[in-house]
């Protein structure tokens, strides 16, 4: 069968679906976005999660024609995305995601040669919870990095200023083998602490 | 295989009545694990996730009309009062990403004795509204669970809604397992206070071949509460009046041996799991500081 829904902002078409395929099959293997992680394939490790309609969900528990005319962003969007929202100033509206408009607009990035020097907002950049994850060094083997990225980054766009109580339990449905988990608690503070300070430097 | 997307519940209904072996799907929870560990190859696939009627609730005077697929979060966000059991038990269920799309449909479709949702629809006691293109119907609780994952359900029904009455004294939830998220209930526990018919009703999950409630335990209580006067005087309950009930409801349990727990400690945690959450209930019914506003407890 033929599945249409939008990822990441755009339009995408994937044709020959099985019809017991998975929302994660079709983005690893019929789209080339490797990003979302296979690692289970049975919901225990979150390394699947992607954004349905704005909702965190395991990409690997989502049949494939559940998503025809839906919305779904990968880690691939997540800096886009990231991008978007703060330029709309935050969650402010209720409206998260990627409008109509914006997704007509969508730009894929660029290769990485026409992104080096583009420092300032352009495509390419990462989002503030990817820097905070590099900085605060939450990566080892990077398997679980793509769902607690698109988790983590959930998280605060609901709360701001999340307790450790909070975090925990956003991040309960993600398996790391490797970090032993602080240095991503450390990360998720770091992003909401620049997050914080970013916009009291705003005055907002 | 098949995938059938009835964007109409009447759509649903004349799907599921031509092709009674489609497997419904909404969360995914399930289904999915099963299709792609290839425990199973179902003809056809039934999507519901179109069908808009199934994420509502609304909540009446006396019931609360649960949408058959309404996530575990928005019954964690929005009917803690209102259904404070489930609520509870709805918090225990996986994880987050599993909440957002799981809902006491699937549990009450796949009926395994492990679905956190059995032992708060059993204590709060509900009606499954089920329907086919024959018909509605209601089914009690009581009479729903039939066997290991069978349901009193026909091939060429669906689940609609579940209709809760309004909690109208305490409840509670506990769950055995090694973690706080994503785990299988080694076994559960649930209780619900009505002092609205001086009744109490309980639901087991994990510890029999199907979730059950622990009657004779209920009923032990009910009659002792009665007779010492406790539902007017609110006072502290007797700790062998506590212990008596959990010994009961330790016996409601036929457990099995497996790989989550022997059936000796599902029946023992049973017992204990009873007696706490008796004794939270019973203070927060006494308007004690303890109540199921708190959400999970450690015992
Ligand atoms: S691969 Fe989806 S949760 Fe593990
Ligand atoms: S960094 Fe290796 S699994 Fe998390």
């Amino acid at each position: 069968m033929r599945v249409t829904f939008t990822v990441n902002g755009r339009r995408q078409e994937a044709d020959d679906v099985w019809e017991g395929e998975s929302l994660l099959y079709v983005l690893r293997e019929r789209m080339g976005l490797p990003g979302s992680k296979n690692a289970c394939e049975q919901g225990e490790c979150g390394s699947c999660t992607v954004r349905l309609d704005g909702v965190p969900v395991c990409s690997c528990l989502v049949a494939a024609g559940q998503v025809e005319g839906r919305d779904v962003v990968t880690v691939e969007g997540l800096a886009d995305f990231a991008r978007q929202r703060a330029e709309r100033g935050g969650c402010a509206g209720g409206v998260c995601g990627t409008g109509l408009d914006e997704a007509k607009r969508w730009a894929a990035k660029p290769a990485a040669e026409e992104q080096a020097g583009g420092q300032s907002g352009g495509p390419g950049e990462l989002s503030p919870i990817q820097q905070a994850f590099i900085d605060a060094g939450a990566v080892q083997c990077g398997f679980c990095t793509p769902g607690l990225l698109v988790a983590a980054d959930e998280l605060l766009e609901r709360n701001d200023s999340p307790s450790d109580a909070d975090i925990r339990e956003a991040l309960s449905g993600n398996l790391c083998r490797c970090t032993g988990y602080e240095k991503i608690l450390d990360a998720v503070r770091l992003a909401a602490a620049r997050g914080e300070s970013r916009t009291a430097g705003q005055g907002a | 295989m098949d995938f059938l997307r009835p964007a109409s519940w009447e759509e649903a209904l004349a799907a599921k009545a031509e092709h009674p072996t489609a497997v419904p799907i909404a969360g995914g929870t399930d289904v999915m694990v099963e299709i792609n560990f290839d425990h199973r190859r179902p003809e056809y696939l039934l999507d519901l996730n179109r069908i808009g009627d199934l994420d509502e609730w609304e909540v009446g005077e006396r019931t609360v009309r649960l949408g058959a697929s309404v996530p575990y979060t928005q019954i964690m966000e929005n009917l803690r009062a209102e259904l404070p059991g489930l609520a509870l038990a709805s918090h225990t269920v996986a994880s987050p990403q599993i909440r957002n799309r799981g809902g006491v449909g699937g549990n009450l479709g796949t009926a395994s004795p492990a679905g956190d949702a059995h032992p708060a629809l059993l204590a709060a006691g509900c009606e499954v509204e089920v329907e086919s293109l024959r018909g509605r119907r209601m089914i009690p609780i009581d009479d729903f669970y039939t066997g290991v994952k069978r349901n009193a359900m026909e091939p060429d029904e669906l689940i609609r809604a579940v209709h809760l009455p309004k909690a109208d004294g305490p409840q509670q939830f506990s769950k055995v397992g090694t973690r706080n998220a994503m785990v299988i209930a080694v076994c559960a526990f649930g209780i619900a206070l009505h002092p609205g018919t001086r009744t109490v009703r309980t639901g087991i999950g994990s510890a029999a071949p199907t979730p059950v409630r622990a009657r004779a335990a209920e009923e032990f209580l009910a009659a002792a509460l009665e007779e010492g006067g406790f539902w007017e005087s609110g006072q502290a309950l007797p700790p062998s009046l506590a212990q008596q009930f959990a010994q009961l409801a330790a016996g409601a349990c036929n457990p099995i041996d497996d790989v989550r727990g022997s059936a000796a400690y599902r029946r023992h945690a049973v017992g204990i799991m009873a007696r706490r959450t008796l004794g939270w209930t019973w203070e927060s019914y006494r308007g004690g500081a303890h109540g199921t506003k708190g959400g999970a407890q450690c015992a």
